[in-house]
Protein backbone atom coordinates (compact mmCIF):
# COMPACT_ATOMS: atom_id res chain seq x y z
CA UNK A 1 0.00 0.00 0.00
CA UNK A 2 1.47 3.19 -1.25
CA UNK A 3 2.47 6.26 1.75
CA UNK A 4 -0.93 8.33 2.53
CA UNK A 5 1.65 11.21 0.83
CA UNK A 6 1.44 9.45 -2.49
CA UNK A 7 -2.46 8.44 -2.35
CA UNK A 8 -2.98 12.35 -1.60
CA UNK A 9 -1.27 13.48 -4.52
CA UNK A 10 -2.17 10.69 -6.76
CA UNK A 11 -5.92 12.21 -6.05
CA UNK A 12 -5.07 15.93 -6.06
CA UNK A 13 -3.30 15.18 -9.87
CA UNK A 14 -6.42 13.03 -10.61
CA UNK A 15 -9.26 16.25 -9.16
CA UNK A 16 -7.07 18.84 -10.79
CA UNK A 17 -5.73 17.38 -13.72
CA UNK A 18 -2.51 18.73 -13.38
CA UNK A 19 0.23 16.16 -13.35
CA UNK A 20 1.82 14.43 -10.48
CA UNK A 21 4.95 16.04 -10.30
CA UNK A 22 3.46 19.44 -10.22
CA UNK A 23 2.05 18.41 -7.01
CA UNK A 24 4.10 19.56 -4.51
CA UNK A 25 3.89 19.75 -1.14
CA UNK A 26 3.97 23.28 -0.61
CA UNK A 27 1.67 24.15 -3.41
CA UNK A 28 -1.49 26.08 -3.42
CA UNK A 29 -4.70 24.31 -4.90
CA UNK A 30 -5.88 27.66 -6.15
CA UNK A 31 -3.19 29.90 -6.58
CA UNK A 32 -0.39 26.99 -8.39
CA UNK A 33 -2.37 24.33 -9.34
CA UNK A 34 -5.68 26.58 -10.59
CA UNK A 35 -8.31 25.28 -8.40
CA UNK A 36 -11.55 26.95 -8.26
CA UNK A 37 -13.94 26.85 -5.39
CA UNK A 38 -15.84 24.31 -6.40
CA UNK A 39 -12.94 21.93 -7.45
CA UNK A 40 -11.73 22.19 -3.69
CA UNK A 41 -14.98 21.04 -2.62
CA UNK A 42 -14.50 18.04 -5.05
CA UNK A 43 -11.26 17.23 -3.94
CA UNK A 44 -12.04 17.22 -0.46
CA UNK A 45 -14.98 15.04 -1.20
CA UNK A 46 -12.50 13.12 -2.89
CA UNK A 47 -10.39 12.67 -0.19
CA UNK A 48 -12.90 11.42 1.98
CA UNK A 49 -14.06 9.17 -0.17
CA UNK A 50 -10.28 7.77 -0.49
CA UNK A 51 -9.36 8.10 3.25
CA UNK A 52 -13.34 6.62 4.30
CA UNK A 53 -13.80 9.72 6.72
CA UNK A 54 -15.98 12.83 7.13
CA UNK A 55 -13.95 15.88 6.60
CA UNK A 56 -16.02 18.71 8.88
CA UNK A 57 -16.85 21.76 6.36
CA UNK A 58 -15.40 24.17 8.89
CA UNK A 59 -12.20 21.54 9.08
CA UNK A 60 -12.08 21.46 5.17
CA UNK A 61 -11.49 25.03 4.54
CA UNK A 62 -8.21 24.59 5.96
CA UNK A 63 -6.75 22.57 4.08
CA UNK A 64 -5.54 24.72 1.08
CA UNK A 65 -2.14 23.20 0.17
CA UNK A 66 -0.92 19.89 -0.73
CA UNK A 67 1.17 19.40 2.72
CA UNK A 68 -1.93 20.75 4.69
CA UNK A 69 -4.49 17.58 3.64
CA UNK A 70 -0.82 15.23 3.97
CA UNK A 71 -1.05 16.74 7.67
CA UNK A 72 -5.28 16.32 8.17
CA UNK A 73 -5.41 12.86 7.40
CA UNK A 74 -2.43 11.95 9.33
CA UNK A 75 -3.27 13.61 12.06
CA UNK A 76 -7.03 12.42 12.12
CA UNK A 77 -6.58 8.60 10.43
CA UNK A 78 -3.21 7.44 11.40
CA UNK B 1 -36.56 6.68 -23.70
CA UNK B 2 -34.28 9.39 -22.98
CA UNK B 3 -34.05 9.53 -18.56
CA UNK B 4 -33.20 5.90 -18.74
CA UNK B 5 -31.48 4.77 -15.93
CA UNK B 6 -31.41 8.11 -14.22
CA UNK B 7 -32.77 8.80 -10.60
CA UNK B 8 -35.02 11.40 -10.15
CA UNK B 9 -36.07 13.28 -6.67
CA UNK B 10 -39.62 15.24 -6.90
CA UNK B 11 -41.11 16.45 -3.41
CA UNK B 12 -44.59 16.95 -3.08
CA UNK B 13 -45.20 14.40 -5.16
CA UNK B 14 -48.09 12.62 -3.61
CA UNK B 15 -51.08 14.97 -6.06
CA UNK B 16 -50.97 18.33 -8.29
CA UNK B 17 -47.89 19.25 -10.13
CA UNK B 18 -45.74 17.02 -8.11
CA UNK B 19 -47.29 13.73 -8.93
CA UNK B 20 -47.66 14.78 -12.89
CA UNK B 21 -44.11 15.77 -13.39
CA UNK B 22 -43.43 11.92 -11.22
CA UNK B 23 -45.34 10.40 -14.00
CA UNK B 24 -44.25 11.70 -16.55
CA UNK B 25 -40.39 11.57 -15.88
CA UNK B 26 -40.88 7.56 -15.17
CA UNK B 27 -42.95 7.50 -18.04
CA UNK B 28 -39.37 8.61 -19.82
CA UNK B 29 -37.42 5.73 -17.85
CA UNK B 30 -36.33 7.70 -14.75
CA UNK B 31 -36.15 5.83 -11.19
CA UNK B 32 -38.43 8.28 -9.55
CA UNK B 33 -39.04 9.19 -5.68
CA UNK B 34 -41.92 11.04 -5.12
CA UNK B 35 -42.21 12.01 -1.49
CA UNK B 36 -44.84 13.13 0.83
CA UNK B 37 -45.57 14.59 4.42
CA UNK B 38 -47.34 11.82 5.15
CA UNK B 39 -46.58 7.33 5.36
CA UNK B 40 -50.16 7.41 3.21
CA UNK B 41 -48.95 9.95 0.77
CA UNK B 42 -45.70 7.61 0.20
CA UNK B 43 -47.60 4.69 -0.13
CA UNK B 44 -50.24 6.17 -2.81
CA UNK B 45 -47.15 7.49 -4.58
CA UNK B 46 -44.74 4.30 -4.17
CA UNK B 47 -47.94 2.23 -5.73
CA UNK B 48 -47.42 4.39 -8.96
CA UNK B 49 -44.03 4.62 -9.61
CA UNK B 50 -43.10 1.38 -7.98
CA UNK B 51 -43.43 -0.43 -11.68
CA UNK B 52 -40.68 2.00 -13.12
CA UNK B 53 -37.86 1.26 -10.20
CA UNK B 54 -39.05 3.94 -8.40
CA UNK B 55 -41.13 4.79 -4.82
CA UNK B 56 -42.71 6.94 -2.48
CA UNK B 57 -41.15 8.12 0.77
CA UNK B 58 -42.15 10.58 4.10
CA UNK B 59 -40.01 13.35 3.72
CA UNK B 60 -40.17 16.98 5.83
CA UNK B 61 -38.44 19.15 3.47
CA UNK B 62 -38.41 21.86 6.85
CA UNK B 63 -36.23 18.81 8.84
CA UNK B 64 -32.58 19.12 8.00
CA UNK B 65 -32.06 15.88 9.22
CA UNK B 66 -34.97 14.11 7.23
CA UNK B 67 -33.72 15.54 4.16
CA UNK B 68 -30.39 14.03 4.97
CA UNK B 69 -31.22 10.73 5.49
CA UNK B 70 -33.75 10.47 2.57
CA UNK B 71 -31.21 11.56 0.20
CA UNK B 72 -28.86 9.23 1.53
CA UNK B 73 -31.14 6.36 1.66
CA UNK B 74 -31.97 7.14 -2.16
CA UNK B 75 -28.71 7.09 -3.08
CA UNK B 76 -27.38 3.48 -1.49
CA UNK B 77 -31.19 2.05 -2.36
CA UNK B 78 -31.53 3.09 -6.25
CA UNK B 79 -27.94 5.49 -6.69
CA UNK B 80 -27.31 9.01 -6.70
CA UNK B 81 -29.90 11.98 -7.67
CA UNK B 82 -29.14 13.57 -10.79
CA UNK B 83 -32.74 15.34 -11.55
CA UNK B 84 -33.88 16.84 -8.68
CA UNK B 85 -37.31 18.45 -8.79
CA UNK B 86 -38.18 20.81 -6.17
CA UNK B 87 -41.84 21.04 -6.52
CA UNK B 88 -42.98 20.62 -2.65
CA UNK B 89 -45.14 24.09 -1.80
CA UNK B 90 -47.60 25.54 0.63
CA UNK B 91 -49.94 28.76 0.84
CA UNK B 92 -50.67 31.06 3.73
CA UNK B 93 -52.59 34.01 2.23
CA UNK B 94 -53.01 36.93 4.12
CA UNK B 95 -52.95 40.75 2.92
CA UNK B 96 -49.67 41.39 4.94
CA UNK B 97 -51.54 43.85 7.40
CA UNK B 98 -52.95 40.76 8.96
CA UNK B 99 -49.72 38.37 8.74
CA UNK B 100 -48.92 36.64 11.17
CA UNK B 101 -45.18 35.63 11.66
CA UNK B 102 -45.63 31.87 11.35
CA UNK B 103 -47.78 32.58 8.33
CA UNK B 104 -44.93 34.32 6.41
CA UNK B 105 -42.02 31.75 8.60
CA UNK B 106 -43.64 28.56 7.08
CA UNK B 107 -43.98 29.83 3.82
CA UNK B 108 -40.62 30.66 3.73
CA UNK B 109 -39.76 27.61 5.30
CA UNK B 110 -41.30 25.31 3.47
CA UNK B 111 -40.64 26.96 -0.27
CA UNK B 112 -37.69 28.37 -0.22
CA UNK B 113 -35.78 27.61 2.81
CA UNK B 114 -36.18 23.55 2.01
CA UNK B 115 -35.04 24.29 -1.92
CA UNK B 116 -31.66 25.68 -0.42
CA UNK B 117 -31.38 21.98 1.90
CA UNK B 118 -33.02 19.47 -0.81
CA UNK B 119 -30.53 21.02 -3.63
CA UNK B 120 -27.14 21.07 -1.24
CA UNK B 121 -27.81 17.51 -0.03
CA UNK B 122 -28.27 16.57 -4.17
CA UNK B 123 -25.05 18.29 -5.51
CA UNK B 124 -22.64 16.37 -4.17
CA UNK B 125 -23.83 13.16 -6.44
CA UNK B 126 -24.58 15.13 -9.20
CA UNK B 127 -20.67 16.93 -9.35
CA UNK B 128 -19.68 13.23 -9.05
CA UNK B 129 -21.64 12.38 -11.70
CA UNK B 130 -20.67 15.46 -13.93
CA UNK B 131 -24.58 15.52 -15.08
CA UNK B 132 -27.27 16.79 -13.45
CA UNK B 133 -30.72 19.02 -13.45
CA UNK B 134 -32.17 20.74 -10.95
CA UNK B 135 -35.44 21.95 -11.34
CA UNK B 136 -37.29 24.34 -8.81
CA UNK B 137 -41.41 24.72 -9.50
CA UNK B 138 -41.80 28.54 -8.72
CA UNK B 139 -45.16 30.42 -9.71
CA UNK B 140 -46.15 33.38 -12.29
CA UNK B 141 -46.82 35.09 -8.65
CA UNK B 142 -43.15 35.53 -7.87
CA UNK B 143 -42.78 37.34 -11.31
CA UNK B 144 -46.37 39.29 -11.32
CA UNK B 145 -47.42 39.80 -7.57
CA UNK B 146 -50.70 38.63 -6.29
CA UNK B 147 -52.24 40.59 -3.63
CA UNK B 148 -52.45 38.54 -0.50
CA UNK B 149 -49.59 36.47 -1.42
CA UNK B 150 -46.58 38.36 -0.08
CA UNK B 151 -44.92 35.33 1.23
CA UNK B 152 -45.44 33.22 -1.08
CA UNK B 153 -44.44 35.46 -3.96
CA UNK B 154 -41.63 36.33 -2.16
CA UNK B 155 -40.25 32.77 -1.80
CA UNK B 156 -41.29 32.04 -5.74
CA UNK B 157 -39.33 35.28 -6.55
CA UNK B 158 -36.13 33.82 -4.31
CA UNK B 159 -36.38 30.80 -5.84
CA UNK B 160 -35.68 32.07 -9.13
CA UNK B 161 -33.14 34.15 -7.90
CA UNK B 162 -31.44 31.10 -5.95
CA UNK B 163 -31.24 28.84 -9.52
CA UNK B 164 -29.41 31.71 -11.48
CA UNK B 165 -26.83 31.72 -8.60
CA UNK B 166 -26.70 27.87 -8.61
CA UNK B 167 -26.57 27.72 -12.11
CA UNK B 168 -23.73 30.09 -12.76
CA UNK B 169 -21.82 28.06 -9.85
CA UNK B 170 -22.50 24.19 -11.15
CA UNK B 171 -22.49 25.01 -14.82
CA UNK B 172 -18.79 23.74 -15.52
CA UNK B 173 -19.95 20.52 -13.71
CA UNK B 174 -22.60 20.08 -16.57
CA UNK B 175 -25.22 20.49 -14.29
CA UNK B 176 -28.37 22.81 -15.10
CA UNK B 177 -30.88 24.72 -12.81
CA UNK B 178 -34.25 26.50 -14.40
CA UNK B 179 -37.16 27.57 -12.78
CA UNK B 180 -40.74 26.02 -14.10
CA UNK B 181 -42.96 29.21 -13.21
CA UNK B 182 -46.99 27.66 -13.43
CA UNK B 183 -49.42 30.04 -13.73
CA UNK B 184 -53.30 29.10 -13.06
CA UNK B 185 -53.28 25.30 -13.07
CA UNK B 186 -56.02 22.92 -11.67
CA UNK B 187 -55.10 21.77 -8.48
CA UNK B 188 -55.85 21.61 -5.06
CA UNK B 189 -54.11 24.72 -4.43
CA UNK B 190 -56.00 26.47 -6.90
CA UNK B 191 -59.87 24.94 -5.69
CA UNK B 192 -59.39 26.68 -2.64
CA UNK B 193 -59.43 30.07 -4.07
CA UNK B 194 -63.04 31.90 -3.68
CA UNK B 195 -65.18 31.80 -7.44
CA UNK B 196 -64.85 36.03 -7.23
CA UNK B 197 -60.94 35.34 -7.62
CA UNK B 198 -61.44 32.62 -9.73
CA UNK B 199 -63.33 34.54 -12.43
CA UNK B 200 -61.02 37.79 -11.88
CA UNK B 201 -57.83 35.51 -13.03
CA UNK B 202 -59.41 33.53 -15.95
CA UNK B 203 -60.30 36.67 -17.39
CA UNK B 204 -56.65 37.73 -17.59
CA UNK B 205 -56.06 34.24 -19.46
CA UNK B 206 -55.96 34.86 -23.41
CA UNK B 207 -55.37 30.97 -23.64
CA UNK B 208 -59.13 31.46 -20.79
CA UNK B 209 -58.61 28.00 -19.06
CA UNK B 210 -56.95 26.78 -16.53
CA UNK B 211 -53.52 25.01 -17.37
CA UNK B 212 -53.41 21.23 -16.70
CA UNK B 213 -50.47 19.55 -14.51
CA UNK B 214 -49.48 17.34 -17.39
CA UNK B 215 -48.54 20.75 -19.24
CA UNK B 216 -45.95 22.04 -16.34
CA UNK B 217 -44.64 17.87 -16.24
CA UNK B 218 -43.77 18.11 -19.57
CA UNK B 219 -41.72 21.26 -19.54
CA UNK B 220 -40.23 19.88 -16.39
CA UNK B 221 -39.48 17.04 -18.67
CA UNK B 222 -37.99 19.09 -21.77
CA UNK B 223 -35.61 20.40 -19.10
CA UNK B 224 -34.44 17.40 -17.54
CA UNK B 225 -33.54 15.20 -20.97
CA UNK B 226 -31.27 15.88 -23.24
CA UNK B 227 -33.35 18.29 -24.94
CA UNK B 228 -33.22 20.86 -22.61
CA UNK B 229 -29.17 20.49 -22.11
CA UNK B 230 -28.53 24.17 -22.85
CA UNK B 231 -31.13 25.73 -20.93
CA UNK B 232 -29.76 26.88 -17.82
CA UNK B 233 -30.56 29.68 -14.84
CA UNK B 234 -33.95 30.23 -16.86
CA UNK B 235 -37.48 30.67 -16.07
CA UNK B 236 -40.00 29.29 -18.18
CA UNK B 237 -43.60 30.50 -17.77
CA UNK B 238 -46.30 28.28 -18.56
CA UNK B 239 -49.33 30.13 -17.78
CA UNK B 240 -51.39 30.55 -21.09
CA UNK B 241 -50.46 33.57 -21.32
CA UNK B 242 -51.72 35.47 -17.96
CA UNK B 243 -48.05 36.99 -17.44
CA UNK B 244 -45.77 37.17 -20.51
CA UNK B 245 -41.99 37.29 -19.65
Amino acid sequence: MSSIEERVKKIVAEQLGVKEEDVKPEASFVEDLGADSLDTVELVMALEEEFETEIPDEEAEKITTVQLAIDYINNNLA
Amino acid sequence: MSLEGKVALVTGASRGIGAAIADMLAAQGAKVVGTATSAAGAEKISERLSASGGCGKVLNVCDAESVASVVAEIQSEIGPVTILVNNAGITKDNILMRMKDEEWDDVVSTNLTAVYRVTKACLRGMTKARWGRIINISSVVGSMGNAGQSNYSATKAGVAGFSRSLAAEVGSRAITVNTVAPGFIDTDMTKVLPDEQREALMSKIPLARLGKPEEIAAVVAFLAGDAGGYVTGETIHVNGGMYMG
